[in-house]
């Protein structure tokens, strides 16, 4: 694009179309001052400070709001324009508290610079008068203070949570001298629709909104946040051996800077007292079965002990069972909260040293389907797409993910491309979820119903004749017998299965089959059933009858749920593939590792996590050494999960907290959390970021890669990396899809994103482009199957699991920080308020769930998002364990058990459980 | 002096309905219209010189013809009936009294421009007018004169009321455009200017009821026919509202360009009580202050007021007599658009604020020398520093008090003789 020229104070500038006189006066260093502007937002306009005088305009125009024309000529200052900038100054300070020293906002107050700037005289100020509204503070959320005394009403944080948050939780409120900043109806903060996501005090300029506890860091560290798979980058700002503060980084292609409540507050698991600084061996004569009981604690079965010793009790376990058993009576858990180097190490344990294919991780429990269909319908089990393409796509599908909770930074950008440019949405959930609420098109089916769905809105494209031909022909196949078999899926009929209106399911396909790009967004809502697989294959299907695989803006979401749960796939932490999805069943491959790894390598396909907790109870699992997981909490059907991890004969864990998990193990061994090490993780959209150690570990903790080698060398296979660096470049030298990866290139801000094959290619933002990885994108003729469990006459309710916004997973960290354990420290079912009324059951009393497999005592929430006959519960809490209710039953290929339905009833509780009335800490 | 153009069925009774209105000519001109083409009927509004009616006095052809060509998105017509300012009492008239002549002039409007939907943004505390202007809406649409085909001409037009909610900044076109959008009522950065980027994202033309009222005549009657009235560079008739201390207060149409005091002394009647003028107010409260001298001089029309330094406005003239206290006159005025402010820019929000504390100071009898000059130093560095005028129609009146009355604040500080 052609550049345009001006000149401003005297110096020639050349910038693109579009750019604002203020962004041109930055970019070659001349300082304007401002308080309303920032870069993330729209041009706004209203503290009028950045007023400049341009050759043929009348009067002092705004800069942030006058894009630059050709031969501009620009002056950013001089005797009236300082003039006006110092009165308006005045009358912002006018009223403005004077306790600077005290203010933590401190250095970064922009009011406090722009004052010093322009020298604003003492007495000026005393001549308008001193403050008069004193406003009272707002303390309710537990993450930040809002005090609008300090508020200089340039509208940031208001335009922050409209336009770059997408939620609105506060606006400008009253008029002229008496406008404040507001939340509806002027309530506590605590009592609205805000997330807690803090942009709004990382945003603003003067100490109006500020962080509880606010501490100013010594340092900042460039790394990742260690949530969910989206990958966002983060600056760790470091007091002592303490994280005090995080902010996002602006640079990063992801996030563009932001974050959620978890990314933002959520790391005080971190310096939590309950990490595990030490090794701890199980007492002698305390049985496993000790740390079931409740209120137990780790004293009580375990003595500290040094490395050497535990290390030996370790290995000494493991090879007890690997001499008396076999190989395969041995499983190894590795973790989608560790680095890539890890988990490379941890199934390179488990092969090479254990001898067994026994690994795998928690991917088996949320995307195992995503993995095992996206290989056979295109050939990579992985994102096609990248985060910015859902950013640039003109309709968007979601189906089964509840994206502004899970993963909200991909929600908000997803809400930024529907408010900048109109792009379309359609969400297909149970539940009225924030993103239904505000999508053109909500299809509330029934839990378990997605394959009908999808066939029936396939086959209403193709009636339409809305399919994309060319596509279809040039880059697919199987296409003869899908379409043969989408016949019995007239809308009609899938309205009798899925109890969506036809004609809503019809102009669903037709908004998405008509829009010149789309996205499908998925989560576990699509992955875990036992259909999970023909789910995925289903919506493979869609995207490409329409075309939509390859392109800008179109492309296959799987949304991935852990930090590193995409690299835990990709370095073969699961039983049936080496590294890059080699398999192990392949022998060309096995003959590679086997060199490359100096020793003879099992051929049989390993166990998968929910077949290892079967063999476990079966008694043909006899060891289990388990990283970072925590199945006691996970699994579905906990029950048997405990009674099966408890026959165990030996049980190693290594942690950073001690789970329940871990409070079952002989030994456990403490590890760093992601804030200690260095490595890499990989986001759901295959993009390879550095995690950077920030703090030194507490205690005694190492390394995970650290431990590893240790234990691999006192089994006889020696192991010896200087640092994790070296284990990426063995990583880039056996994994061709990690092939140009190395810690080196990865210094840049916006990784590298997989397949990158050598070290001079660029990596590969989006898959598929001209062929599929497999050739052909193949179609599979689907038919629908109902859930493994239905509703009966005694248990008449179809329980759906998730999660929440605050909390993450099993709650191993999430419930150990102080804002999110505020936040929502008890759990919940929802239920709509008609079901409520018809079991007799009021808003928070204690209620009584229970499923074939077991019971819980619970409070209800009234939600009227959950359709009726659904109730809704998260599996954060362990008070009240939704897993001990679930379903265990499993997808035939991938292995993923049906968390989403299972069937319940509700009673009224007879008694309140005393751990539910719990204060936080 | 008087003239009927604008309120020639003003006086009829029941001439608000469609079936009187129609007697005397209303909806006469849809035929010739029709016949035109959009391009002639822009021209025949810009050889009449018809200038916005709102205030600022743009030839309202030459602003239709800003309209982009060939976009592919709506065209809107936006009818400015948020009739706030202070002393301005003269769009109410037409929409109680004659609304078929505004529903007229709005499917001239819509004609030229090429727009199919016209949003009338009124006043909210027009509770009367509102009620008239809907009930002549509804009639227009059964009598078709509304809706798919224009009294059975091929083309279709809707016409939607929007009632404000009470926010003097609503008659800022921009805001206005907020509000009908569903916003809070905040002016936005121009350019773009509604032309371009106006009502939903789209090209927008905002003109005032009189201004649109002012087309049927002029399609009806032709362009040199209006020109007959006001002089060449303010051409055609104006409603006054005159108020204040005069004997004869109320509304009356004249041509442009009459001399202010002979208005004052035979329209109105003269200054009542027999007192003696202080000062005019000629167009609206935002419009600076005129002295006896200047009123001896000054013409109703927009070349001499921008020569006495002061504006037509919105021909809202408010006689001042001598027993009026001016600086209690600033005070009311000060709080009146510092209530009105929409708190977006700095300069305004807080500014105003502070004027009408030191201007209450000085009242109280506390004030200094330099609260005087803290008040006009105030005016200079709020004018024209913010995203609309709502500020300079404050800063701009005061500014002038300040200057032509000082005498009159110095008289209430105590320090004047030191």
């Amino acid at each position: 694009m052609k550049k345009i020229e001006l000149v401003i104070d005297g110096q020639s500038v050349s910038v693109a179309p579009g750019t604002t006189v203020l962004e041109a006066a930055r970019m070659v260093g001349i300082y304007i001052p401002t308080l309303c502007h920032d870069p993330h937002l729209e041009p706004y306009g209203a503290c009028r400070l950045c007023i400049v005088r341009i050759d043929g305009m009348r009067g002092l125009p705004t800069s942030c709001t006058t894009p630059v024309q050709q031969n501009m000529s620009v002056v950013t200052e001089d005797e009236e324009i300082t003039r006006v900038r110092r009165g308006i100054v005045e009358l912002a300070l006018a009223d403005h508290p004077s306790d600077c020293l005290t203010c933590v906002k401190s250095d970064e107050c922009e009011l406090r610079r722009v004052a010093s700037y322009l020298g604003v005289e003492k007495k000026s100020l005393e001549h308008l008068h001193k403050r008069t509204h004193v406003a009272d503070l707002d303390t309710s959320n537990p993450a930040f203070d809002f005090d609008r005394n300090k508020c200089v009403l340039c509208g940031i944080c208001v335009r922050v949570c409209k336009e770059m948050v997408g939620l609105g939780a506060i606006d400008l409120c009253g008029r002229g001298y008496e406008t404040r900043v507001s939340t509806f109806a002027g309530k506590q903060w605590s009592d609205t629709i805000c997330q807690s996501c803090g942009e709004c005090v990382e945003h603003c300029p003067t100490g109006a909104l500020t962080p509880k506890r606010a501490v100013i860091p010594q340092r900042e560290v460039k790394t990742l946040c260690p949530f969910c798979g989206v990958g966002c980058s983060i600056y760790a700002g470091v007091r002592g051996n303490r994280i005090v503060r995080v902010r996002g980084d602006r640079d990063n292609p992801v996030s563009m800077g932001g974050l959620c409540v978890k990314g933002r507050f959520g790391y005080d698991f971190v310096n939590h007292p309950d990490r595990l600084t030490t090794p701890l061996i199980r007492k002698e004569g305390v049985p496993r079965s000790a740390g079931l009981a409740q209120n137990v604690s780790v004293e009580d079965i375990f003595s500290p002990a040094d490395w050497d010793e535990a290390l030996s009790v370790a290995a000494a376990g493991l090879e007890e069972i690997l001499d008396a058993e076999g190989a395969d009576a041995l499983a190894v858990l590795s973790s989608a909260k560790c680095t890539n180097e890890d988990n490379y190490l941890i199934q390179k344990f488990a092969r090479a040293a254990l001898h067994t294919n026994n690994v795998d991780h928690c991917a088996r429990l949320c995307h195992a389907s995503t993995v095992a269909a996206a290989i056979e319908s295109f050939g990579d089990g992985a994102m096609s797409n990248s985060v910015s393409d859902i950013a640039e796509a003109e309709a968007i599908f979601i189906i089964g993910s509840n994206t502004t909770e899970c993963h909200p930074i991909i929600a908000r950008r997803l809400k930024q491309n529907i408010r900048r440019n109109g792009a379309r949405l359609i969400v297909a959930d149970p539940r009225r979820t924030e993103l239904a609420g505000i999508a053109e098109k909500h299809l509330s089916h029934r839990p378990g119903t997605d394959v009908a769905l999808l066939n029936a809105m396939m086959n209403w494209i193709v009636e339409c004749g809305l399919h994309d031909h060319r596509f279809i022909d040039e880059r697919c196949e199987g296409f003869t017998p899908f379409l043969e078999n989408l016949k019995e899926y007239d809308p009609d009929r899938a309205a009798l299965i899925t109890g969506v209106r036809a004609d809503d399911i019809r102009e669903a396909a037709e908004l998405f089959a008509r829009a010149a790009s789309a996205v499908i967004i998925y989560g576990m809502g699509i992955t875990q059933h036992t259909t999970g697989v023909d789910n995925v294959k289903s919506v493979a299907n869609l995207l490409m009858l329409t075309g939509n695989m390859g392109r800008k803006g179109t492309g296959f979401s799987p949304l991935r749920g852990q930090n590193n749960v995409q690299g835990a796939c990709d370095m073969g932490a699961l039983p049936t593939v080496y590294p890059g999805y080699q398999r192990i069943d392949d022998p060309e491959v096995r003959a590679r590792f086997t060199t490359a790894w100096g020793i003879g390598l099992n051929d049989r396909n390993g166990l998968a996590l929910t077949d290892m907790i079967t063999a476990a109870d079966r008694g043909t699992l006899h060891g289990m050494y388990i990283i970072g997981e925590n199945p006691l909490m996970s699994e579905p059907h906990l029950e048997h999960t405990r009674t099966a991890i408890t026959k165990l004969r030996f049980l190693a864990v290594q942690d950073i907290f001690p789970t329940e998990t871990a409070l079952l193990a002989d030994v456990i061994l403490p590890a760093t959390c992601f804030a200690e090490t260095t490595g890499t993780f990989t986001n759901t959209e295959r993009r390879i970021q550095m995690v950077r150690r920030a703090l030194n570990p507490p205690g005694s903790a190492r390394p995970d890669w650290h431990i590893i080698s240790d234990l691999s060398c006192r089994l006889g296979y020696p192991m010896s990396y200087p640092d994790s660096s070296a284990i990426m470049d063995e990583i880039a030298r056996l994994t061709p899809i990690y092939g140009g990866i190395s810690h080196r290139r990865l210094q840049r801000p916006d990784g590298l994103q997989w397949p990158c094959w050598d070290s001079r290619h660029p990596g590969t933002p989006r898959l598929h482009e001209h062929r599929f990885t497999r050739g052909r994108g193949k179609f599979y003729a689907v038919s629908y199957k109902p859930p493994a469990e239905i509703p009966s006459t005694d248990f008449p309710l179809m329980l759906t699991t998730g999660r929440v916004l605050e909390h993450f997973h099993t709650g191993s960290m999430s419930r150990r920080s102080r804002v999110l354990e505020s936040l929502k420290p008890q759990g919940h079912l929802d239920m709509c308020g008609e079901d409520a009324r018809i079991i007799g059951v009021q808003a928070d009393e204690f209620i009584l769930v229970s499923s074939p497999r077991g019971k819980i005592t619970v409070k209800v929430r009234i939600d009227n998002n959950v359709p009726r006959g659904t109730v809704f519960m998260a599996f954060h809490w362990k008070e009240s364990p939704a897993n001990v209710l679930t379903n265990s039953a499993v997808d035939p290929v991938a292995r993923i058990p049906e968390y989403k339905v299972s069937s319940v009833l509700v009673t009224k509780a007879a008694h309140v459980p005393p751990q539910a009335e719990k204060t936080i800490h | 002096m008087e003239v009927k153009i604008l309120s020639a069925k003003f006086g009829i009774e029941n001439a608000h309905l469609l079936e009187v209105a129609k007697q005397h000519g209303a909806y006469q001109t849809l035929d010739k219209l029709f016949s035109m083409t959009p391009e002639q009927v822009i021209d025949e509004v810009k050889n009449s010189g018809l200038r916005g009616r709102g205030g600022a006095g743009f030839p309202a052809g030459v602003k239709w013809s800003f309209l982009p060509k060939g976009l592919d998105k709506p065209v809107y017509l936006t009818v400015n009936s948020d009739e706030s300012e202070p002393a301005t009492f003269k769009d109410r008239h037409i929409l109680v009294k004659d609304p078929h002549m505004l529903i007229e002039g709005i499917i001239i409007c819509c004609y030229a421009i090429g727009c199919h939907h016209a949003y009338i943004y009124i006043r909210g505390e027009y509770t009367t007018q509102v009620r008239a202007l809907q009930r002549a809406i509804d009639e227009a649409y059964e009598a078709g004169y509304l809706g798919e085909t224009v009294a059975g001409h091929e083309f279709q037009l809707d016409v939607t009321v929007h009632r404000g909610a009470g926010a003097y900044i609503c008659g800022e076109e921009t805001a206005l455009l907020e509000s009908i959008e569903g916003k809070k009522g905040q002016p936005r950065s121009k350019p773009p200017f509604p032309a371009v980027v106006g009502l939903y994202d789209s090209p927008t033309i905002i003109n005032n009821v009189q201004t649109i009222a002012s087309l049927p005549y002029i399609i009806w009657e032709g362009a040199d026919a209006y020109k007959q009235y006001g002089t060449e560079r303010s051409p055609g008739t104006h409603l006054f509202g005159i108020s204040g201390h005069v004997n004869k207060p109320g509304m009356y149409e004249l041509p442009l360009g009459l001399p202010l005091l002979e208005v004052i002394d035979t329209v109105a009647g003269g200054v009542w009580k027999g007192r003696s003028l202080k000062g005019v107010i000629p167009g609206g409260s935002s419009t600076p202050v005129l002295t006896p001298e200047e009123v001896k001089t000054v013409t109703l029309d927009y070349e001499s007021m921008a020569a006495h330094k002061t504006m037509f406005g919105s021909g809202g003239i408010v006689v001042l007599d001598e027993t009026v206290d001016i600086v209690e006159l600033v005070k009311n005025l000060i709080d009146f658009y510092h209530h009105e402010s929409c708190g977006q820019c700095t300069p305004c929000r807080e500014g105003l604020g502070w004027m009408l504390k030191i201007v209450e100071k000085i009242l109280a009898g506390n004030g200094s020398v330099a609260d005087i000059d803290l008040l006009r130093e105030l005016c200079d560095n709020i004018e024209m520093k913010t995203v609309c005028v709502l500020s300079a129609a404050c800063t701009m009146p005061v500014r002038s008090y300040l200057n032509k009355f000082r005498h009159e604040f110095e008289a209430y500080v105590a320090d004047t003789a030191s």
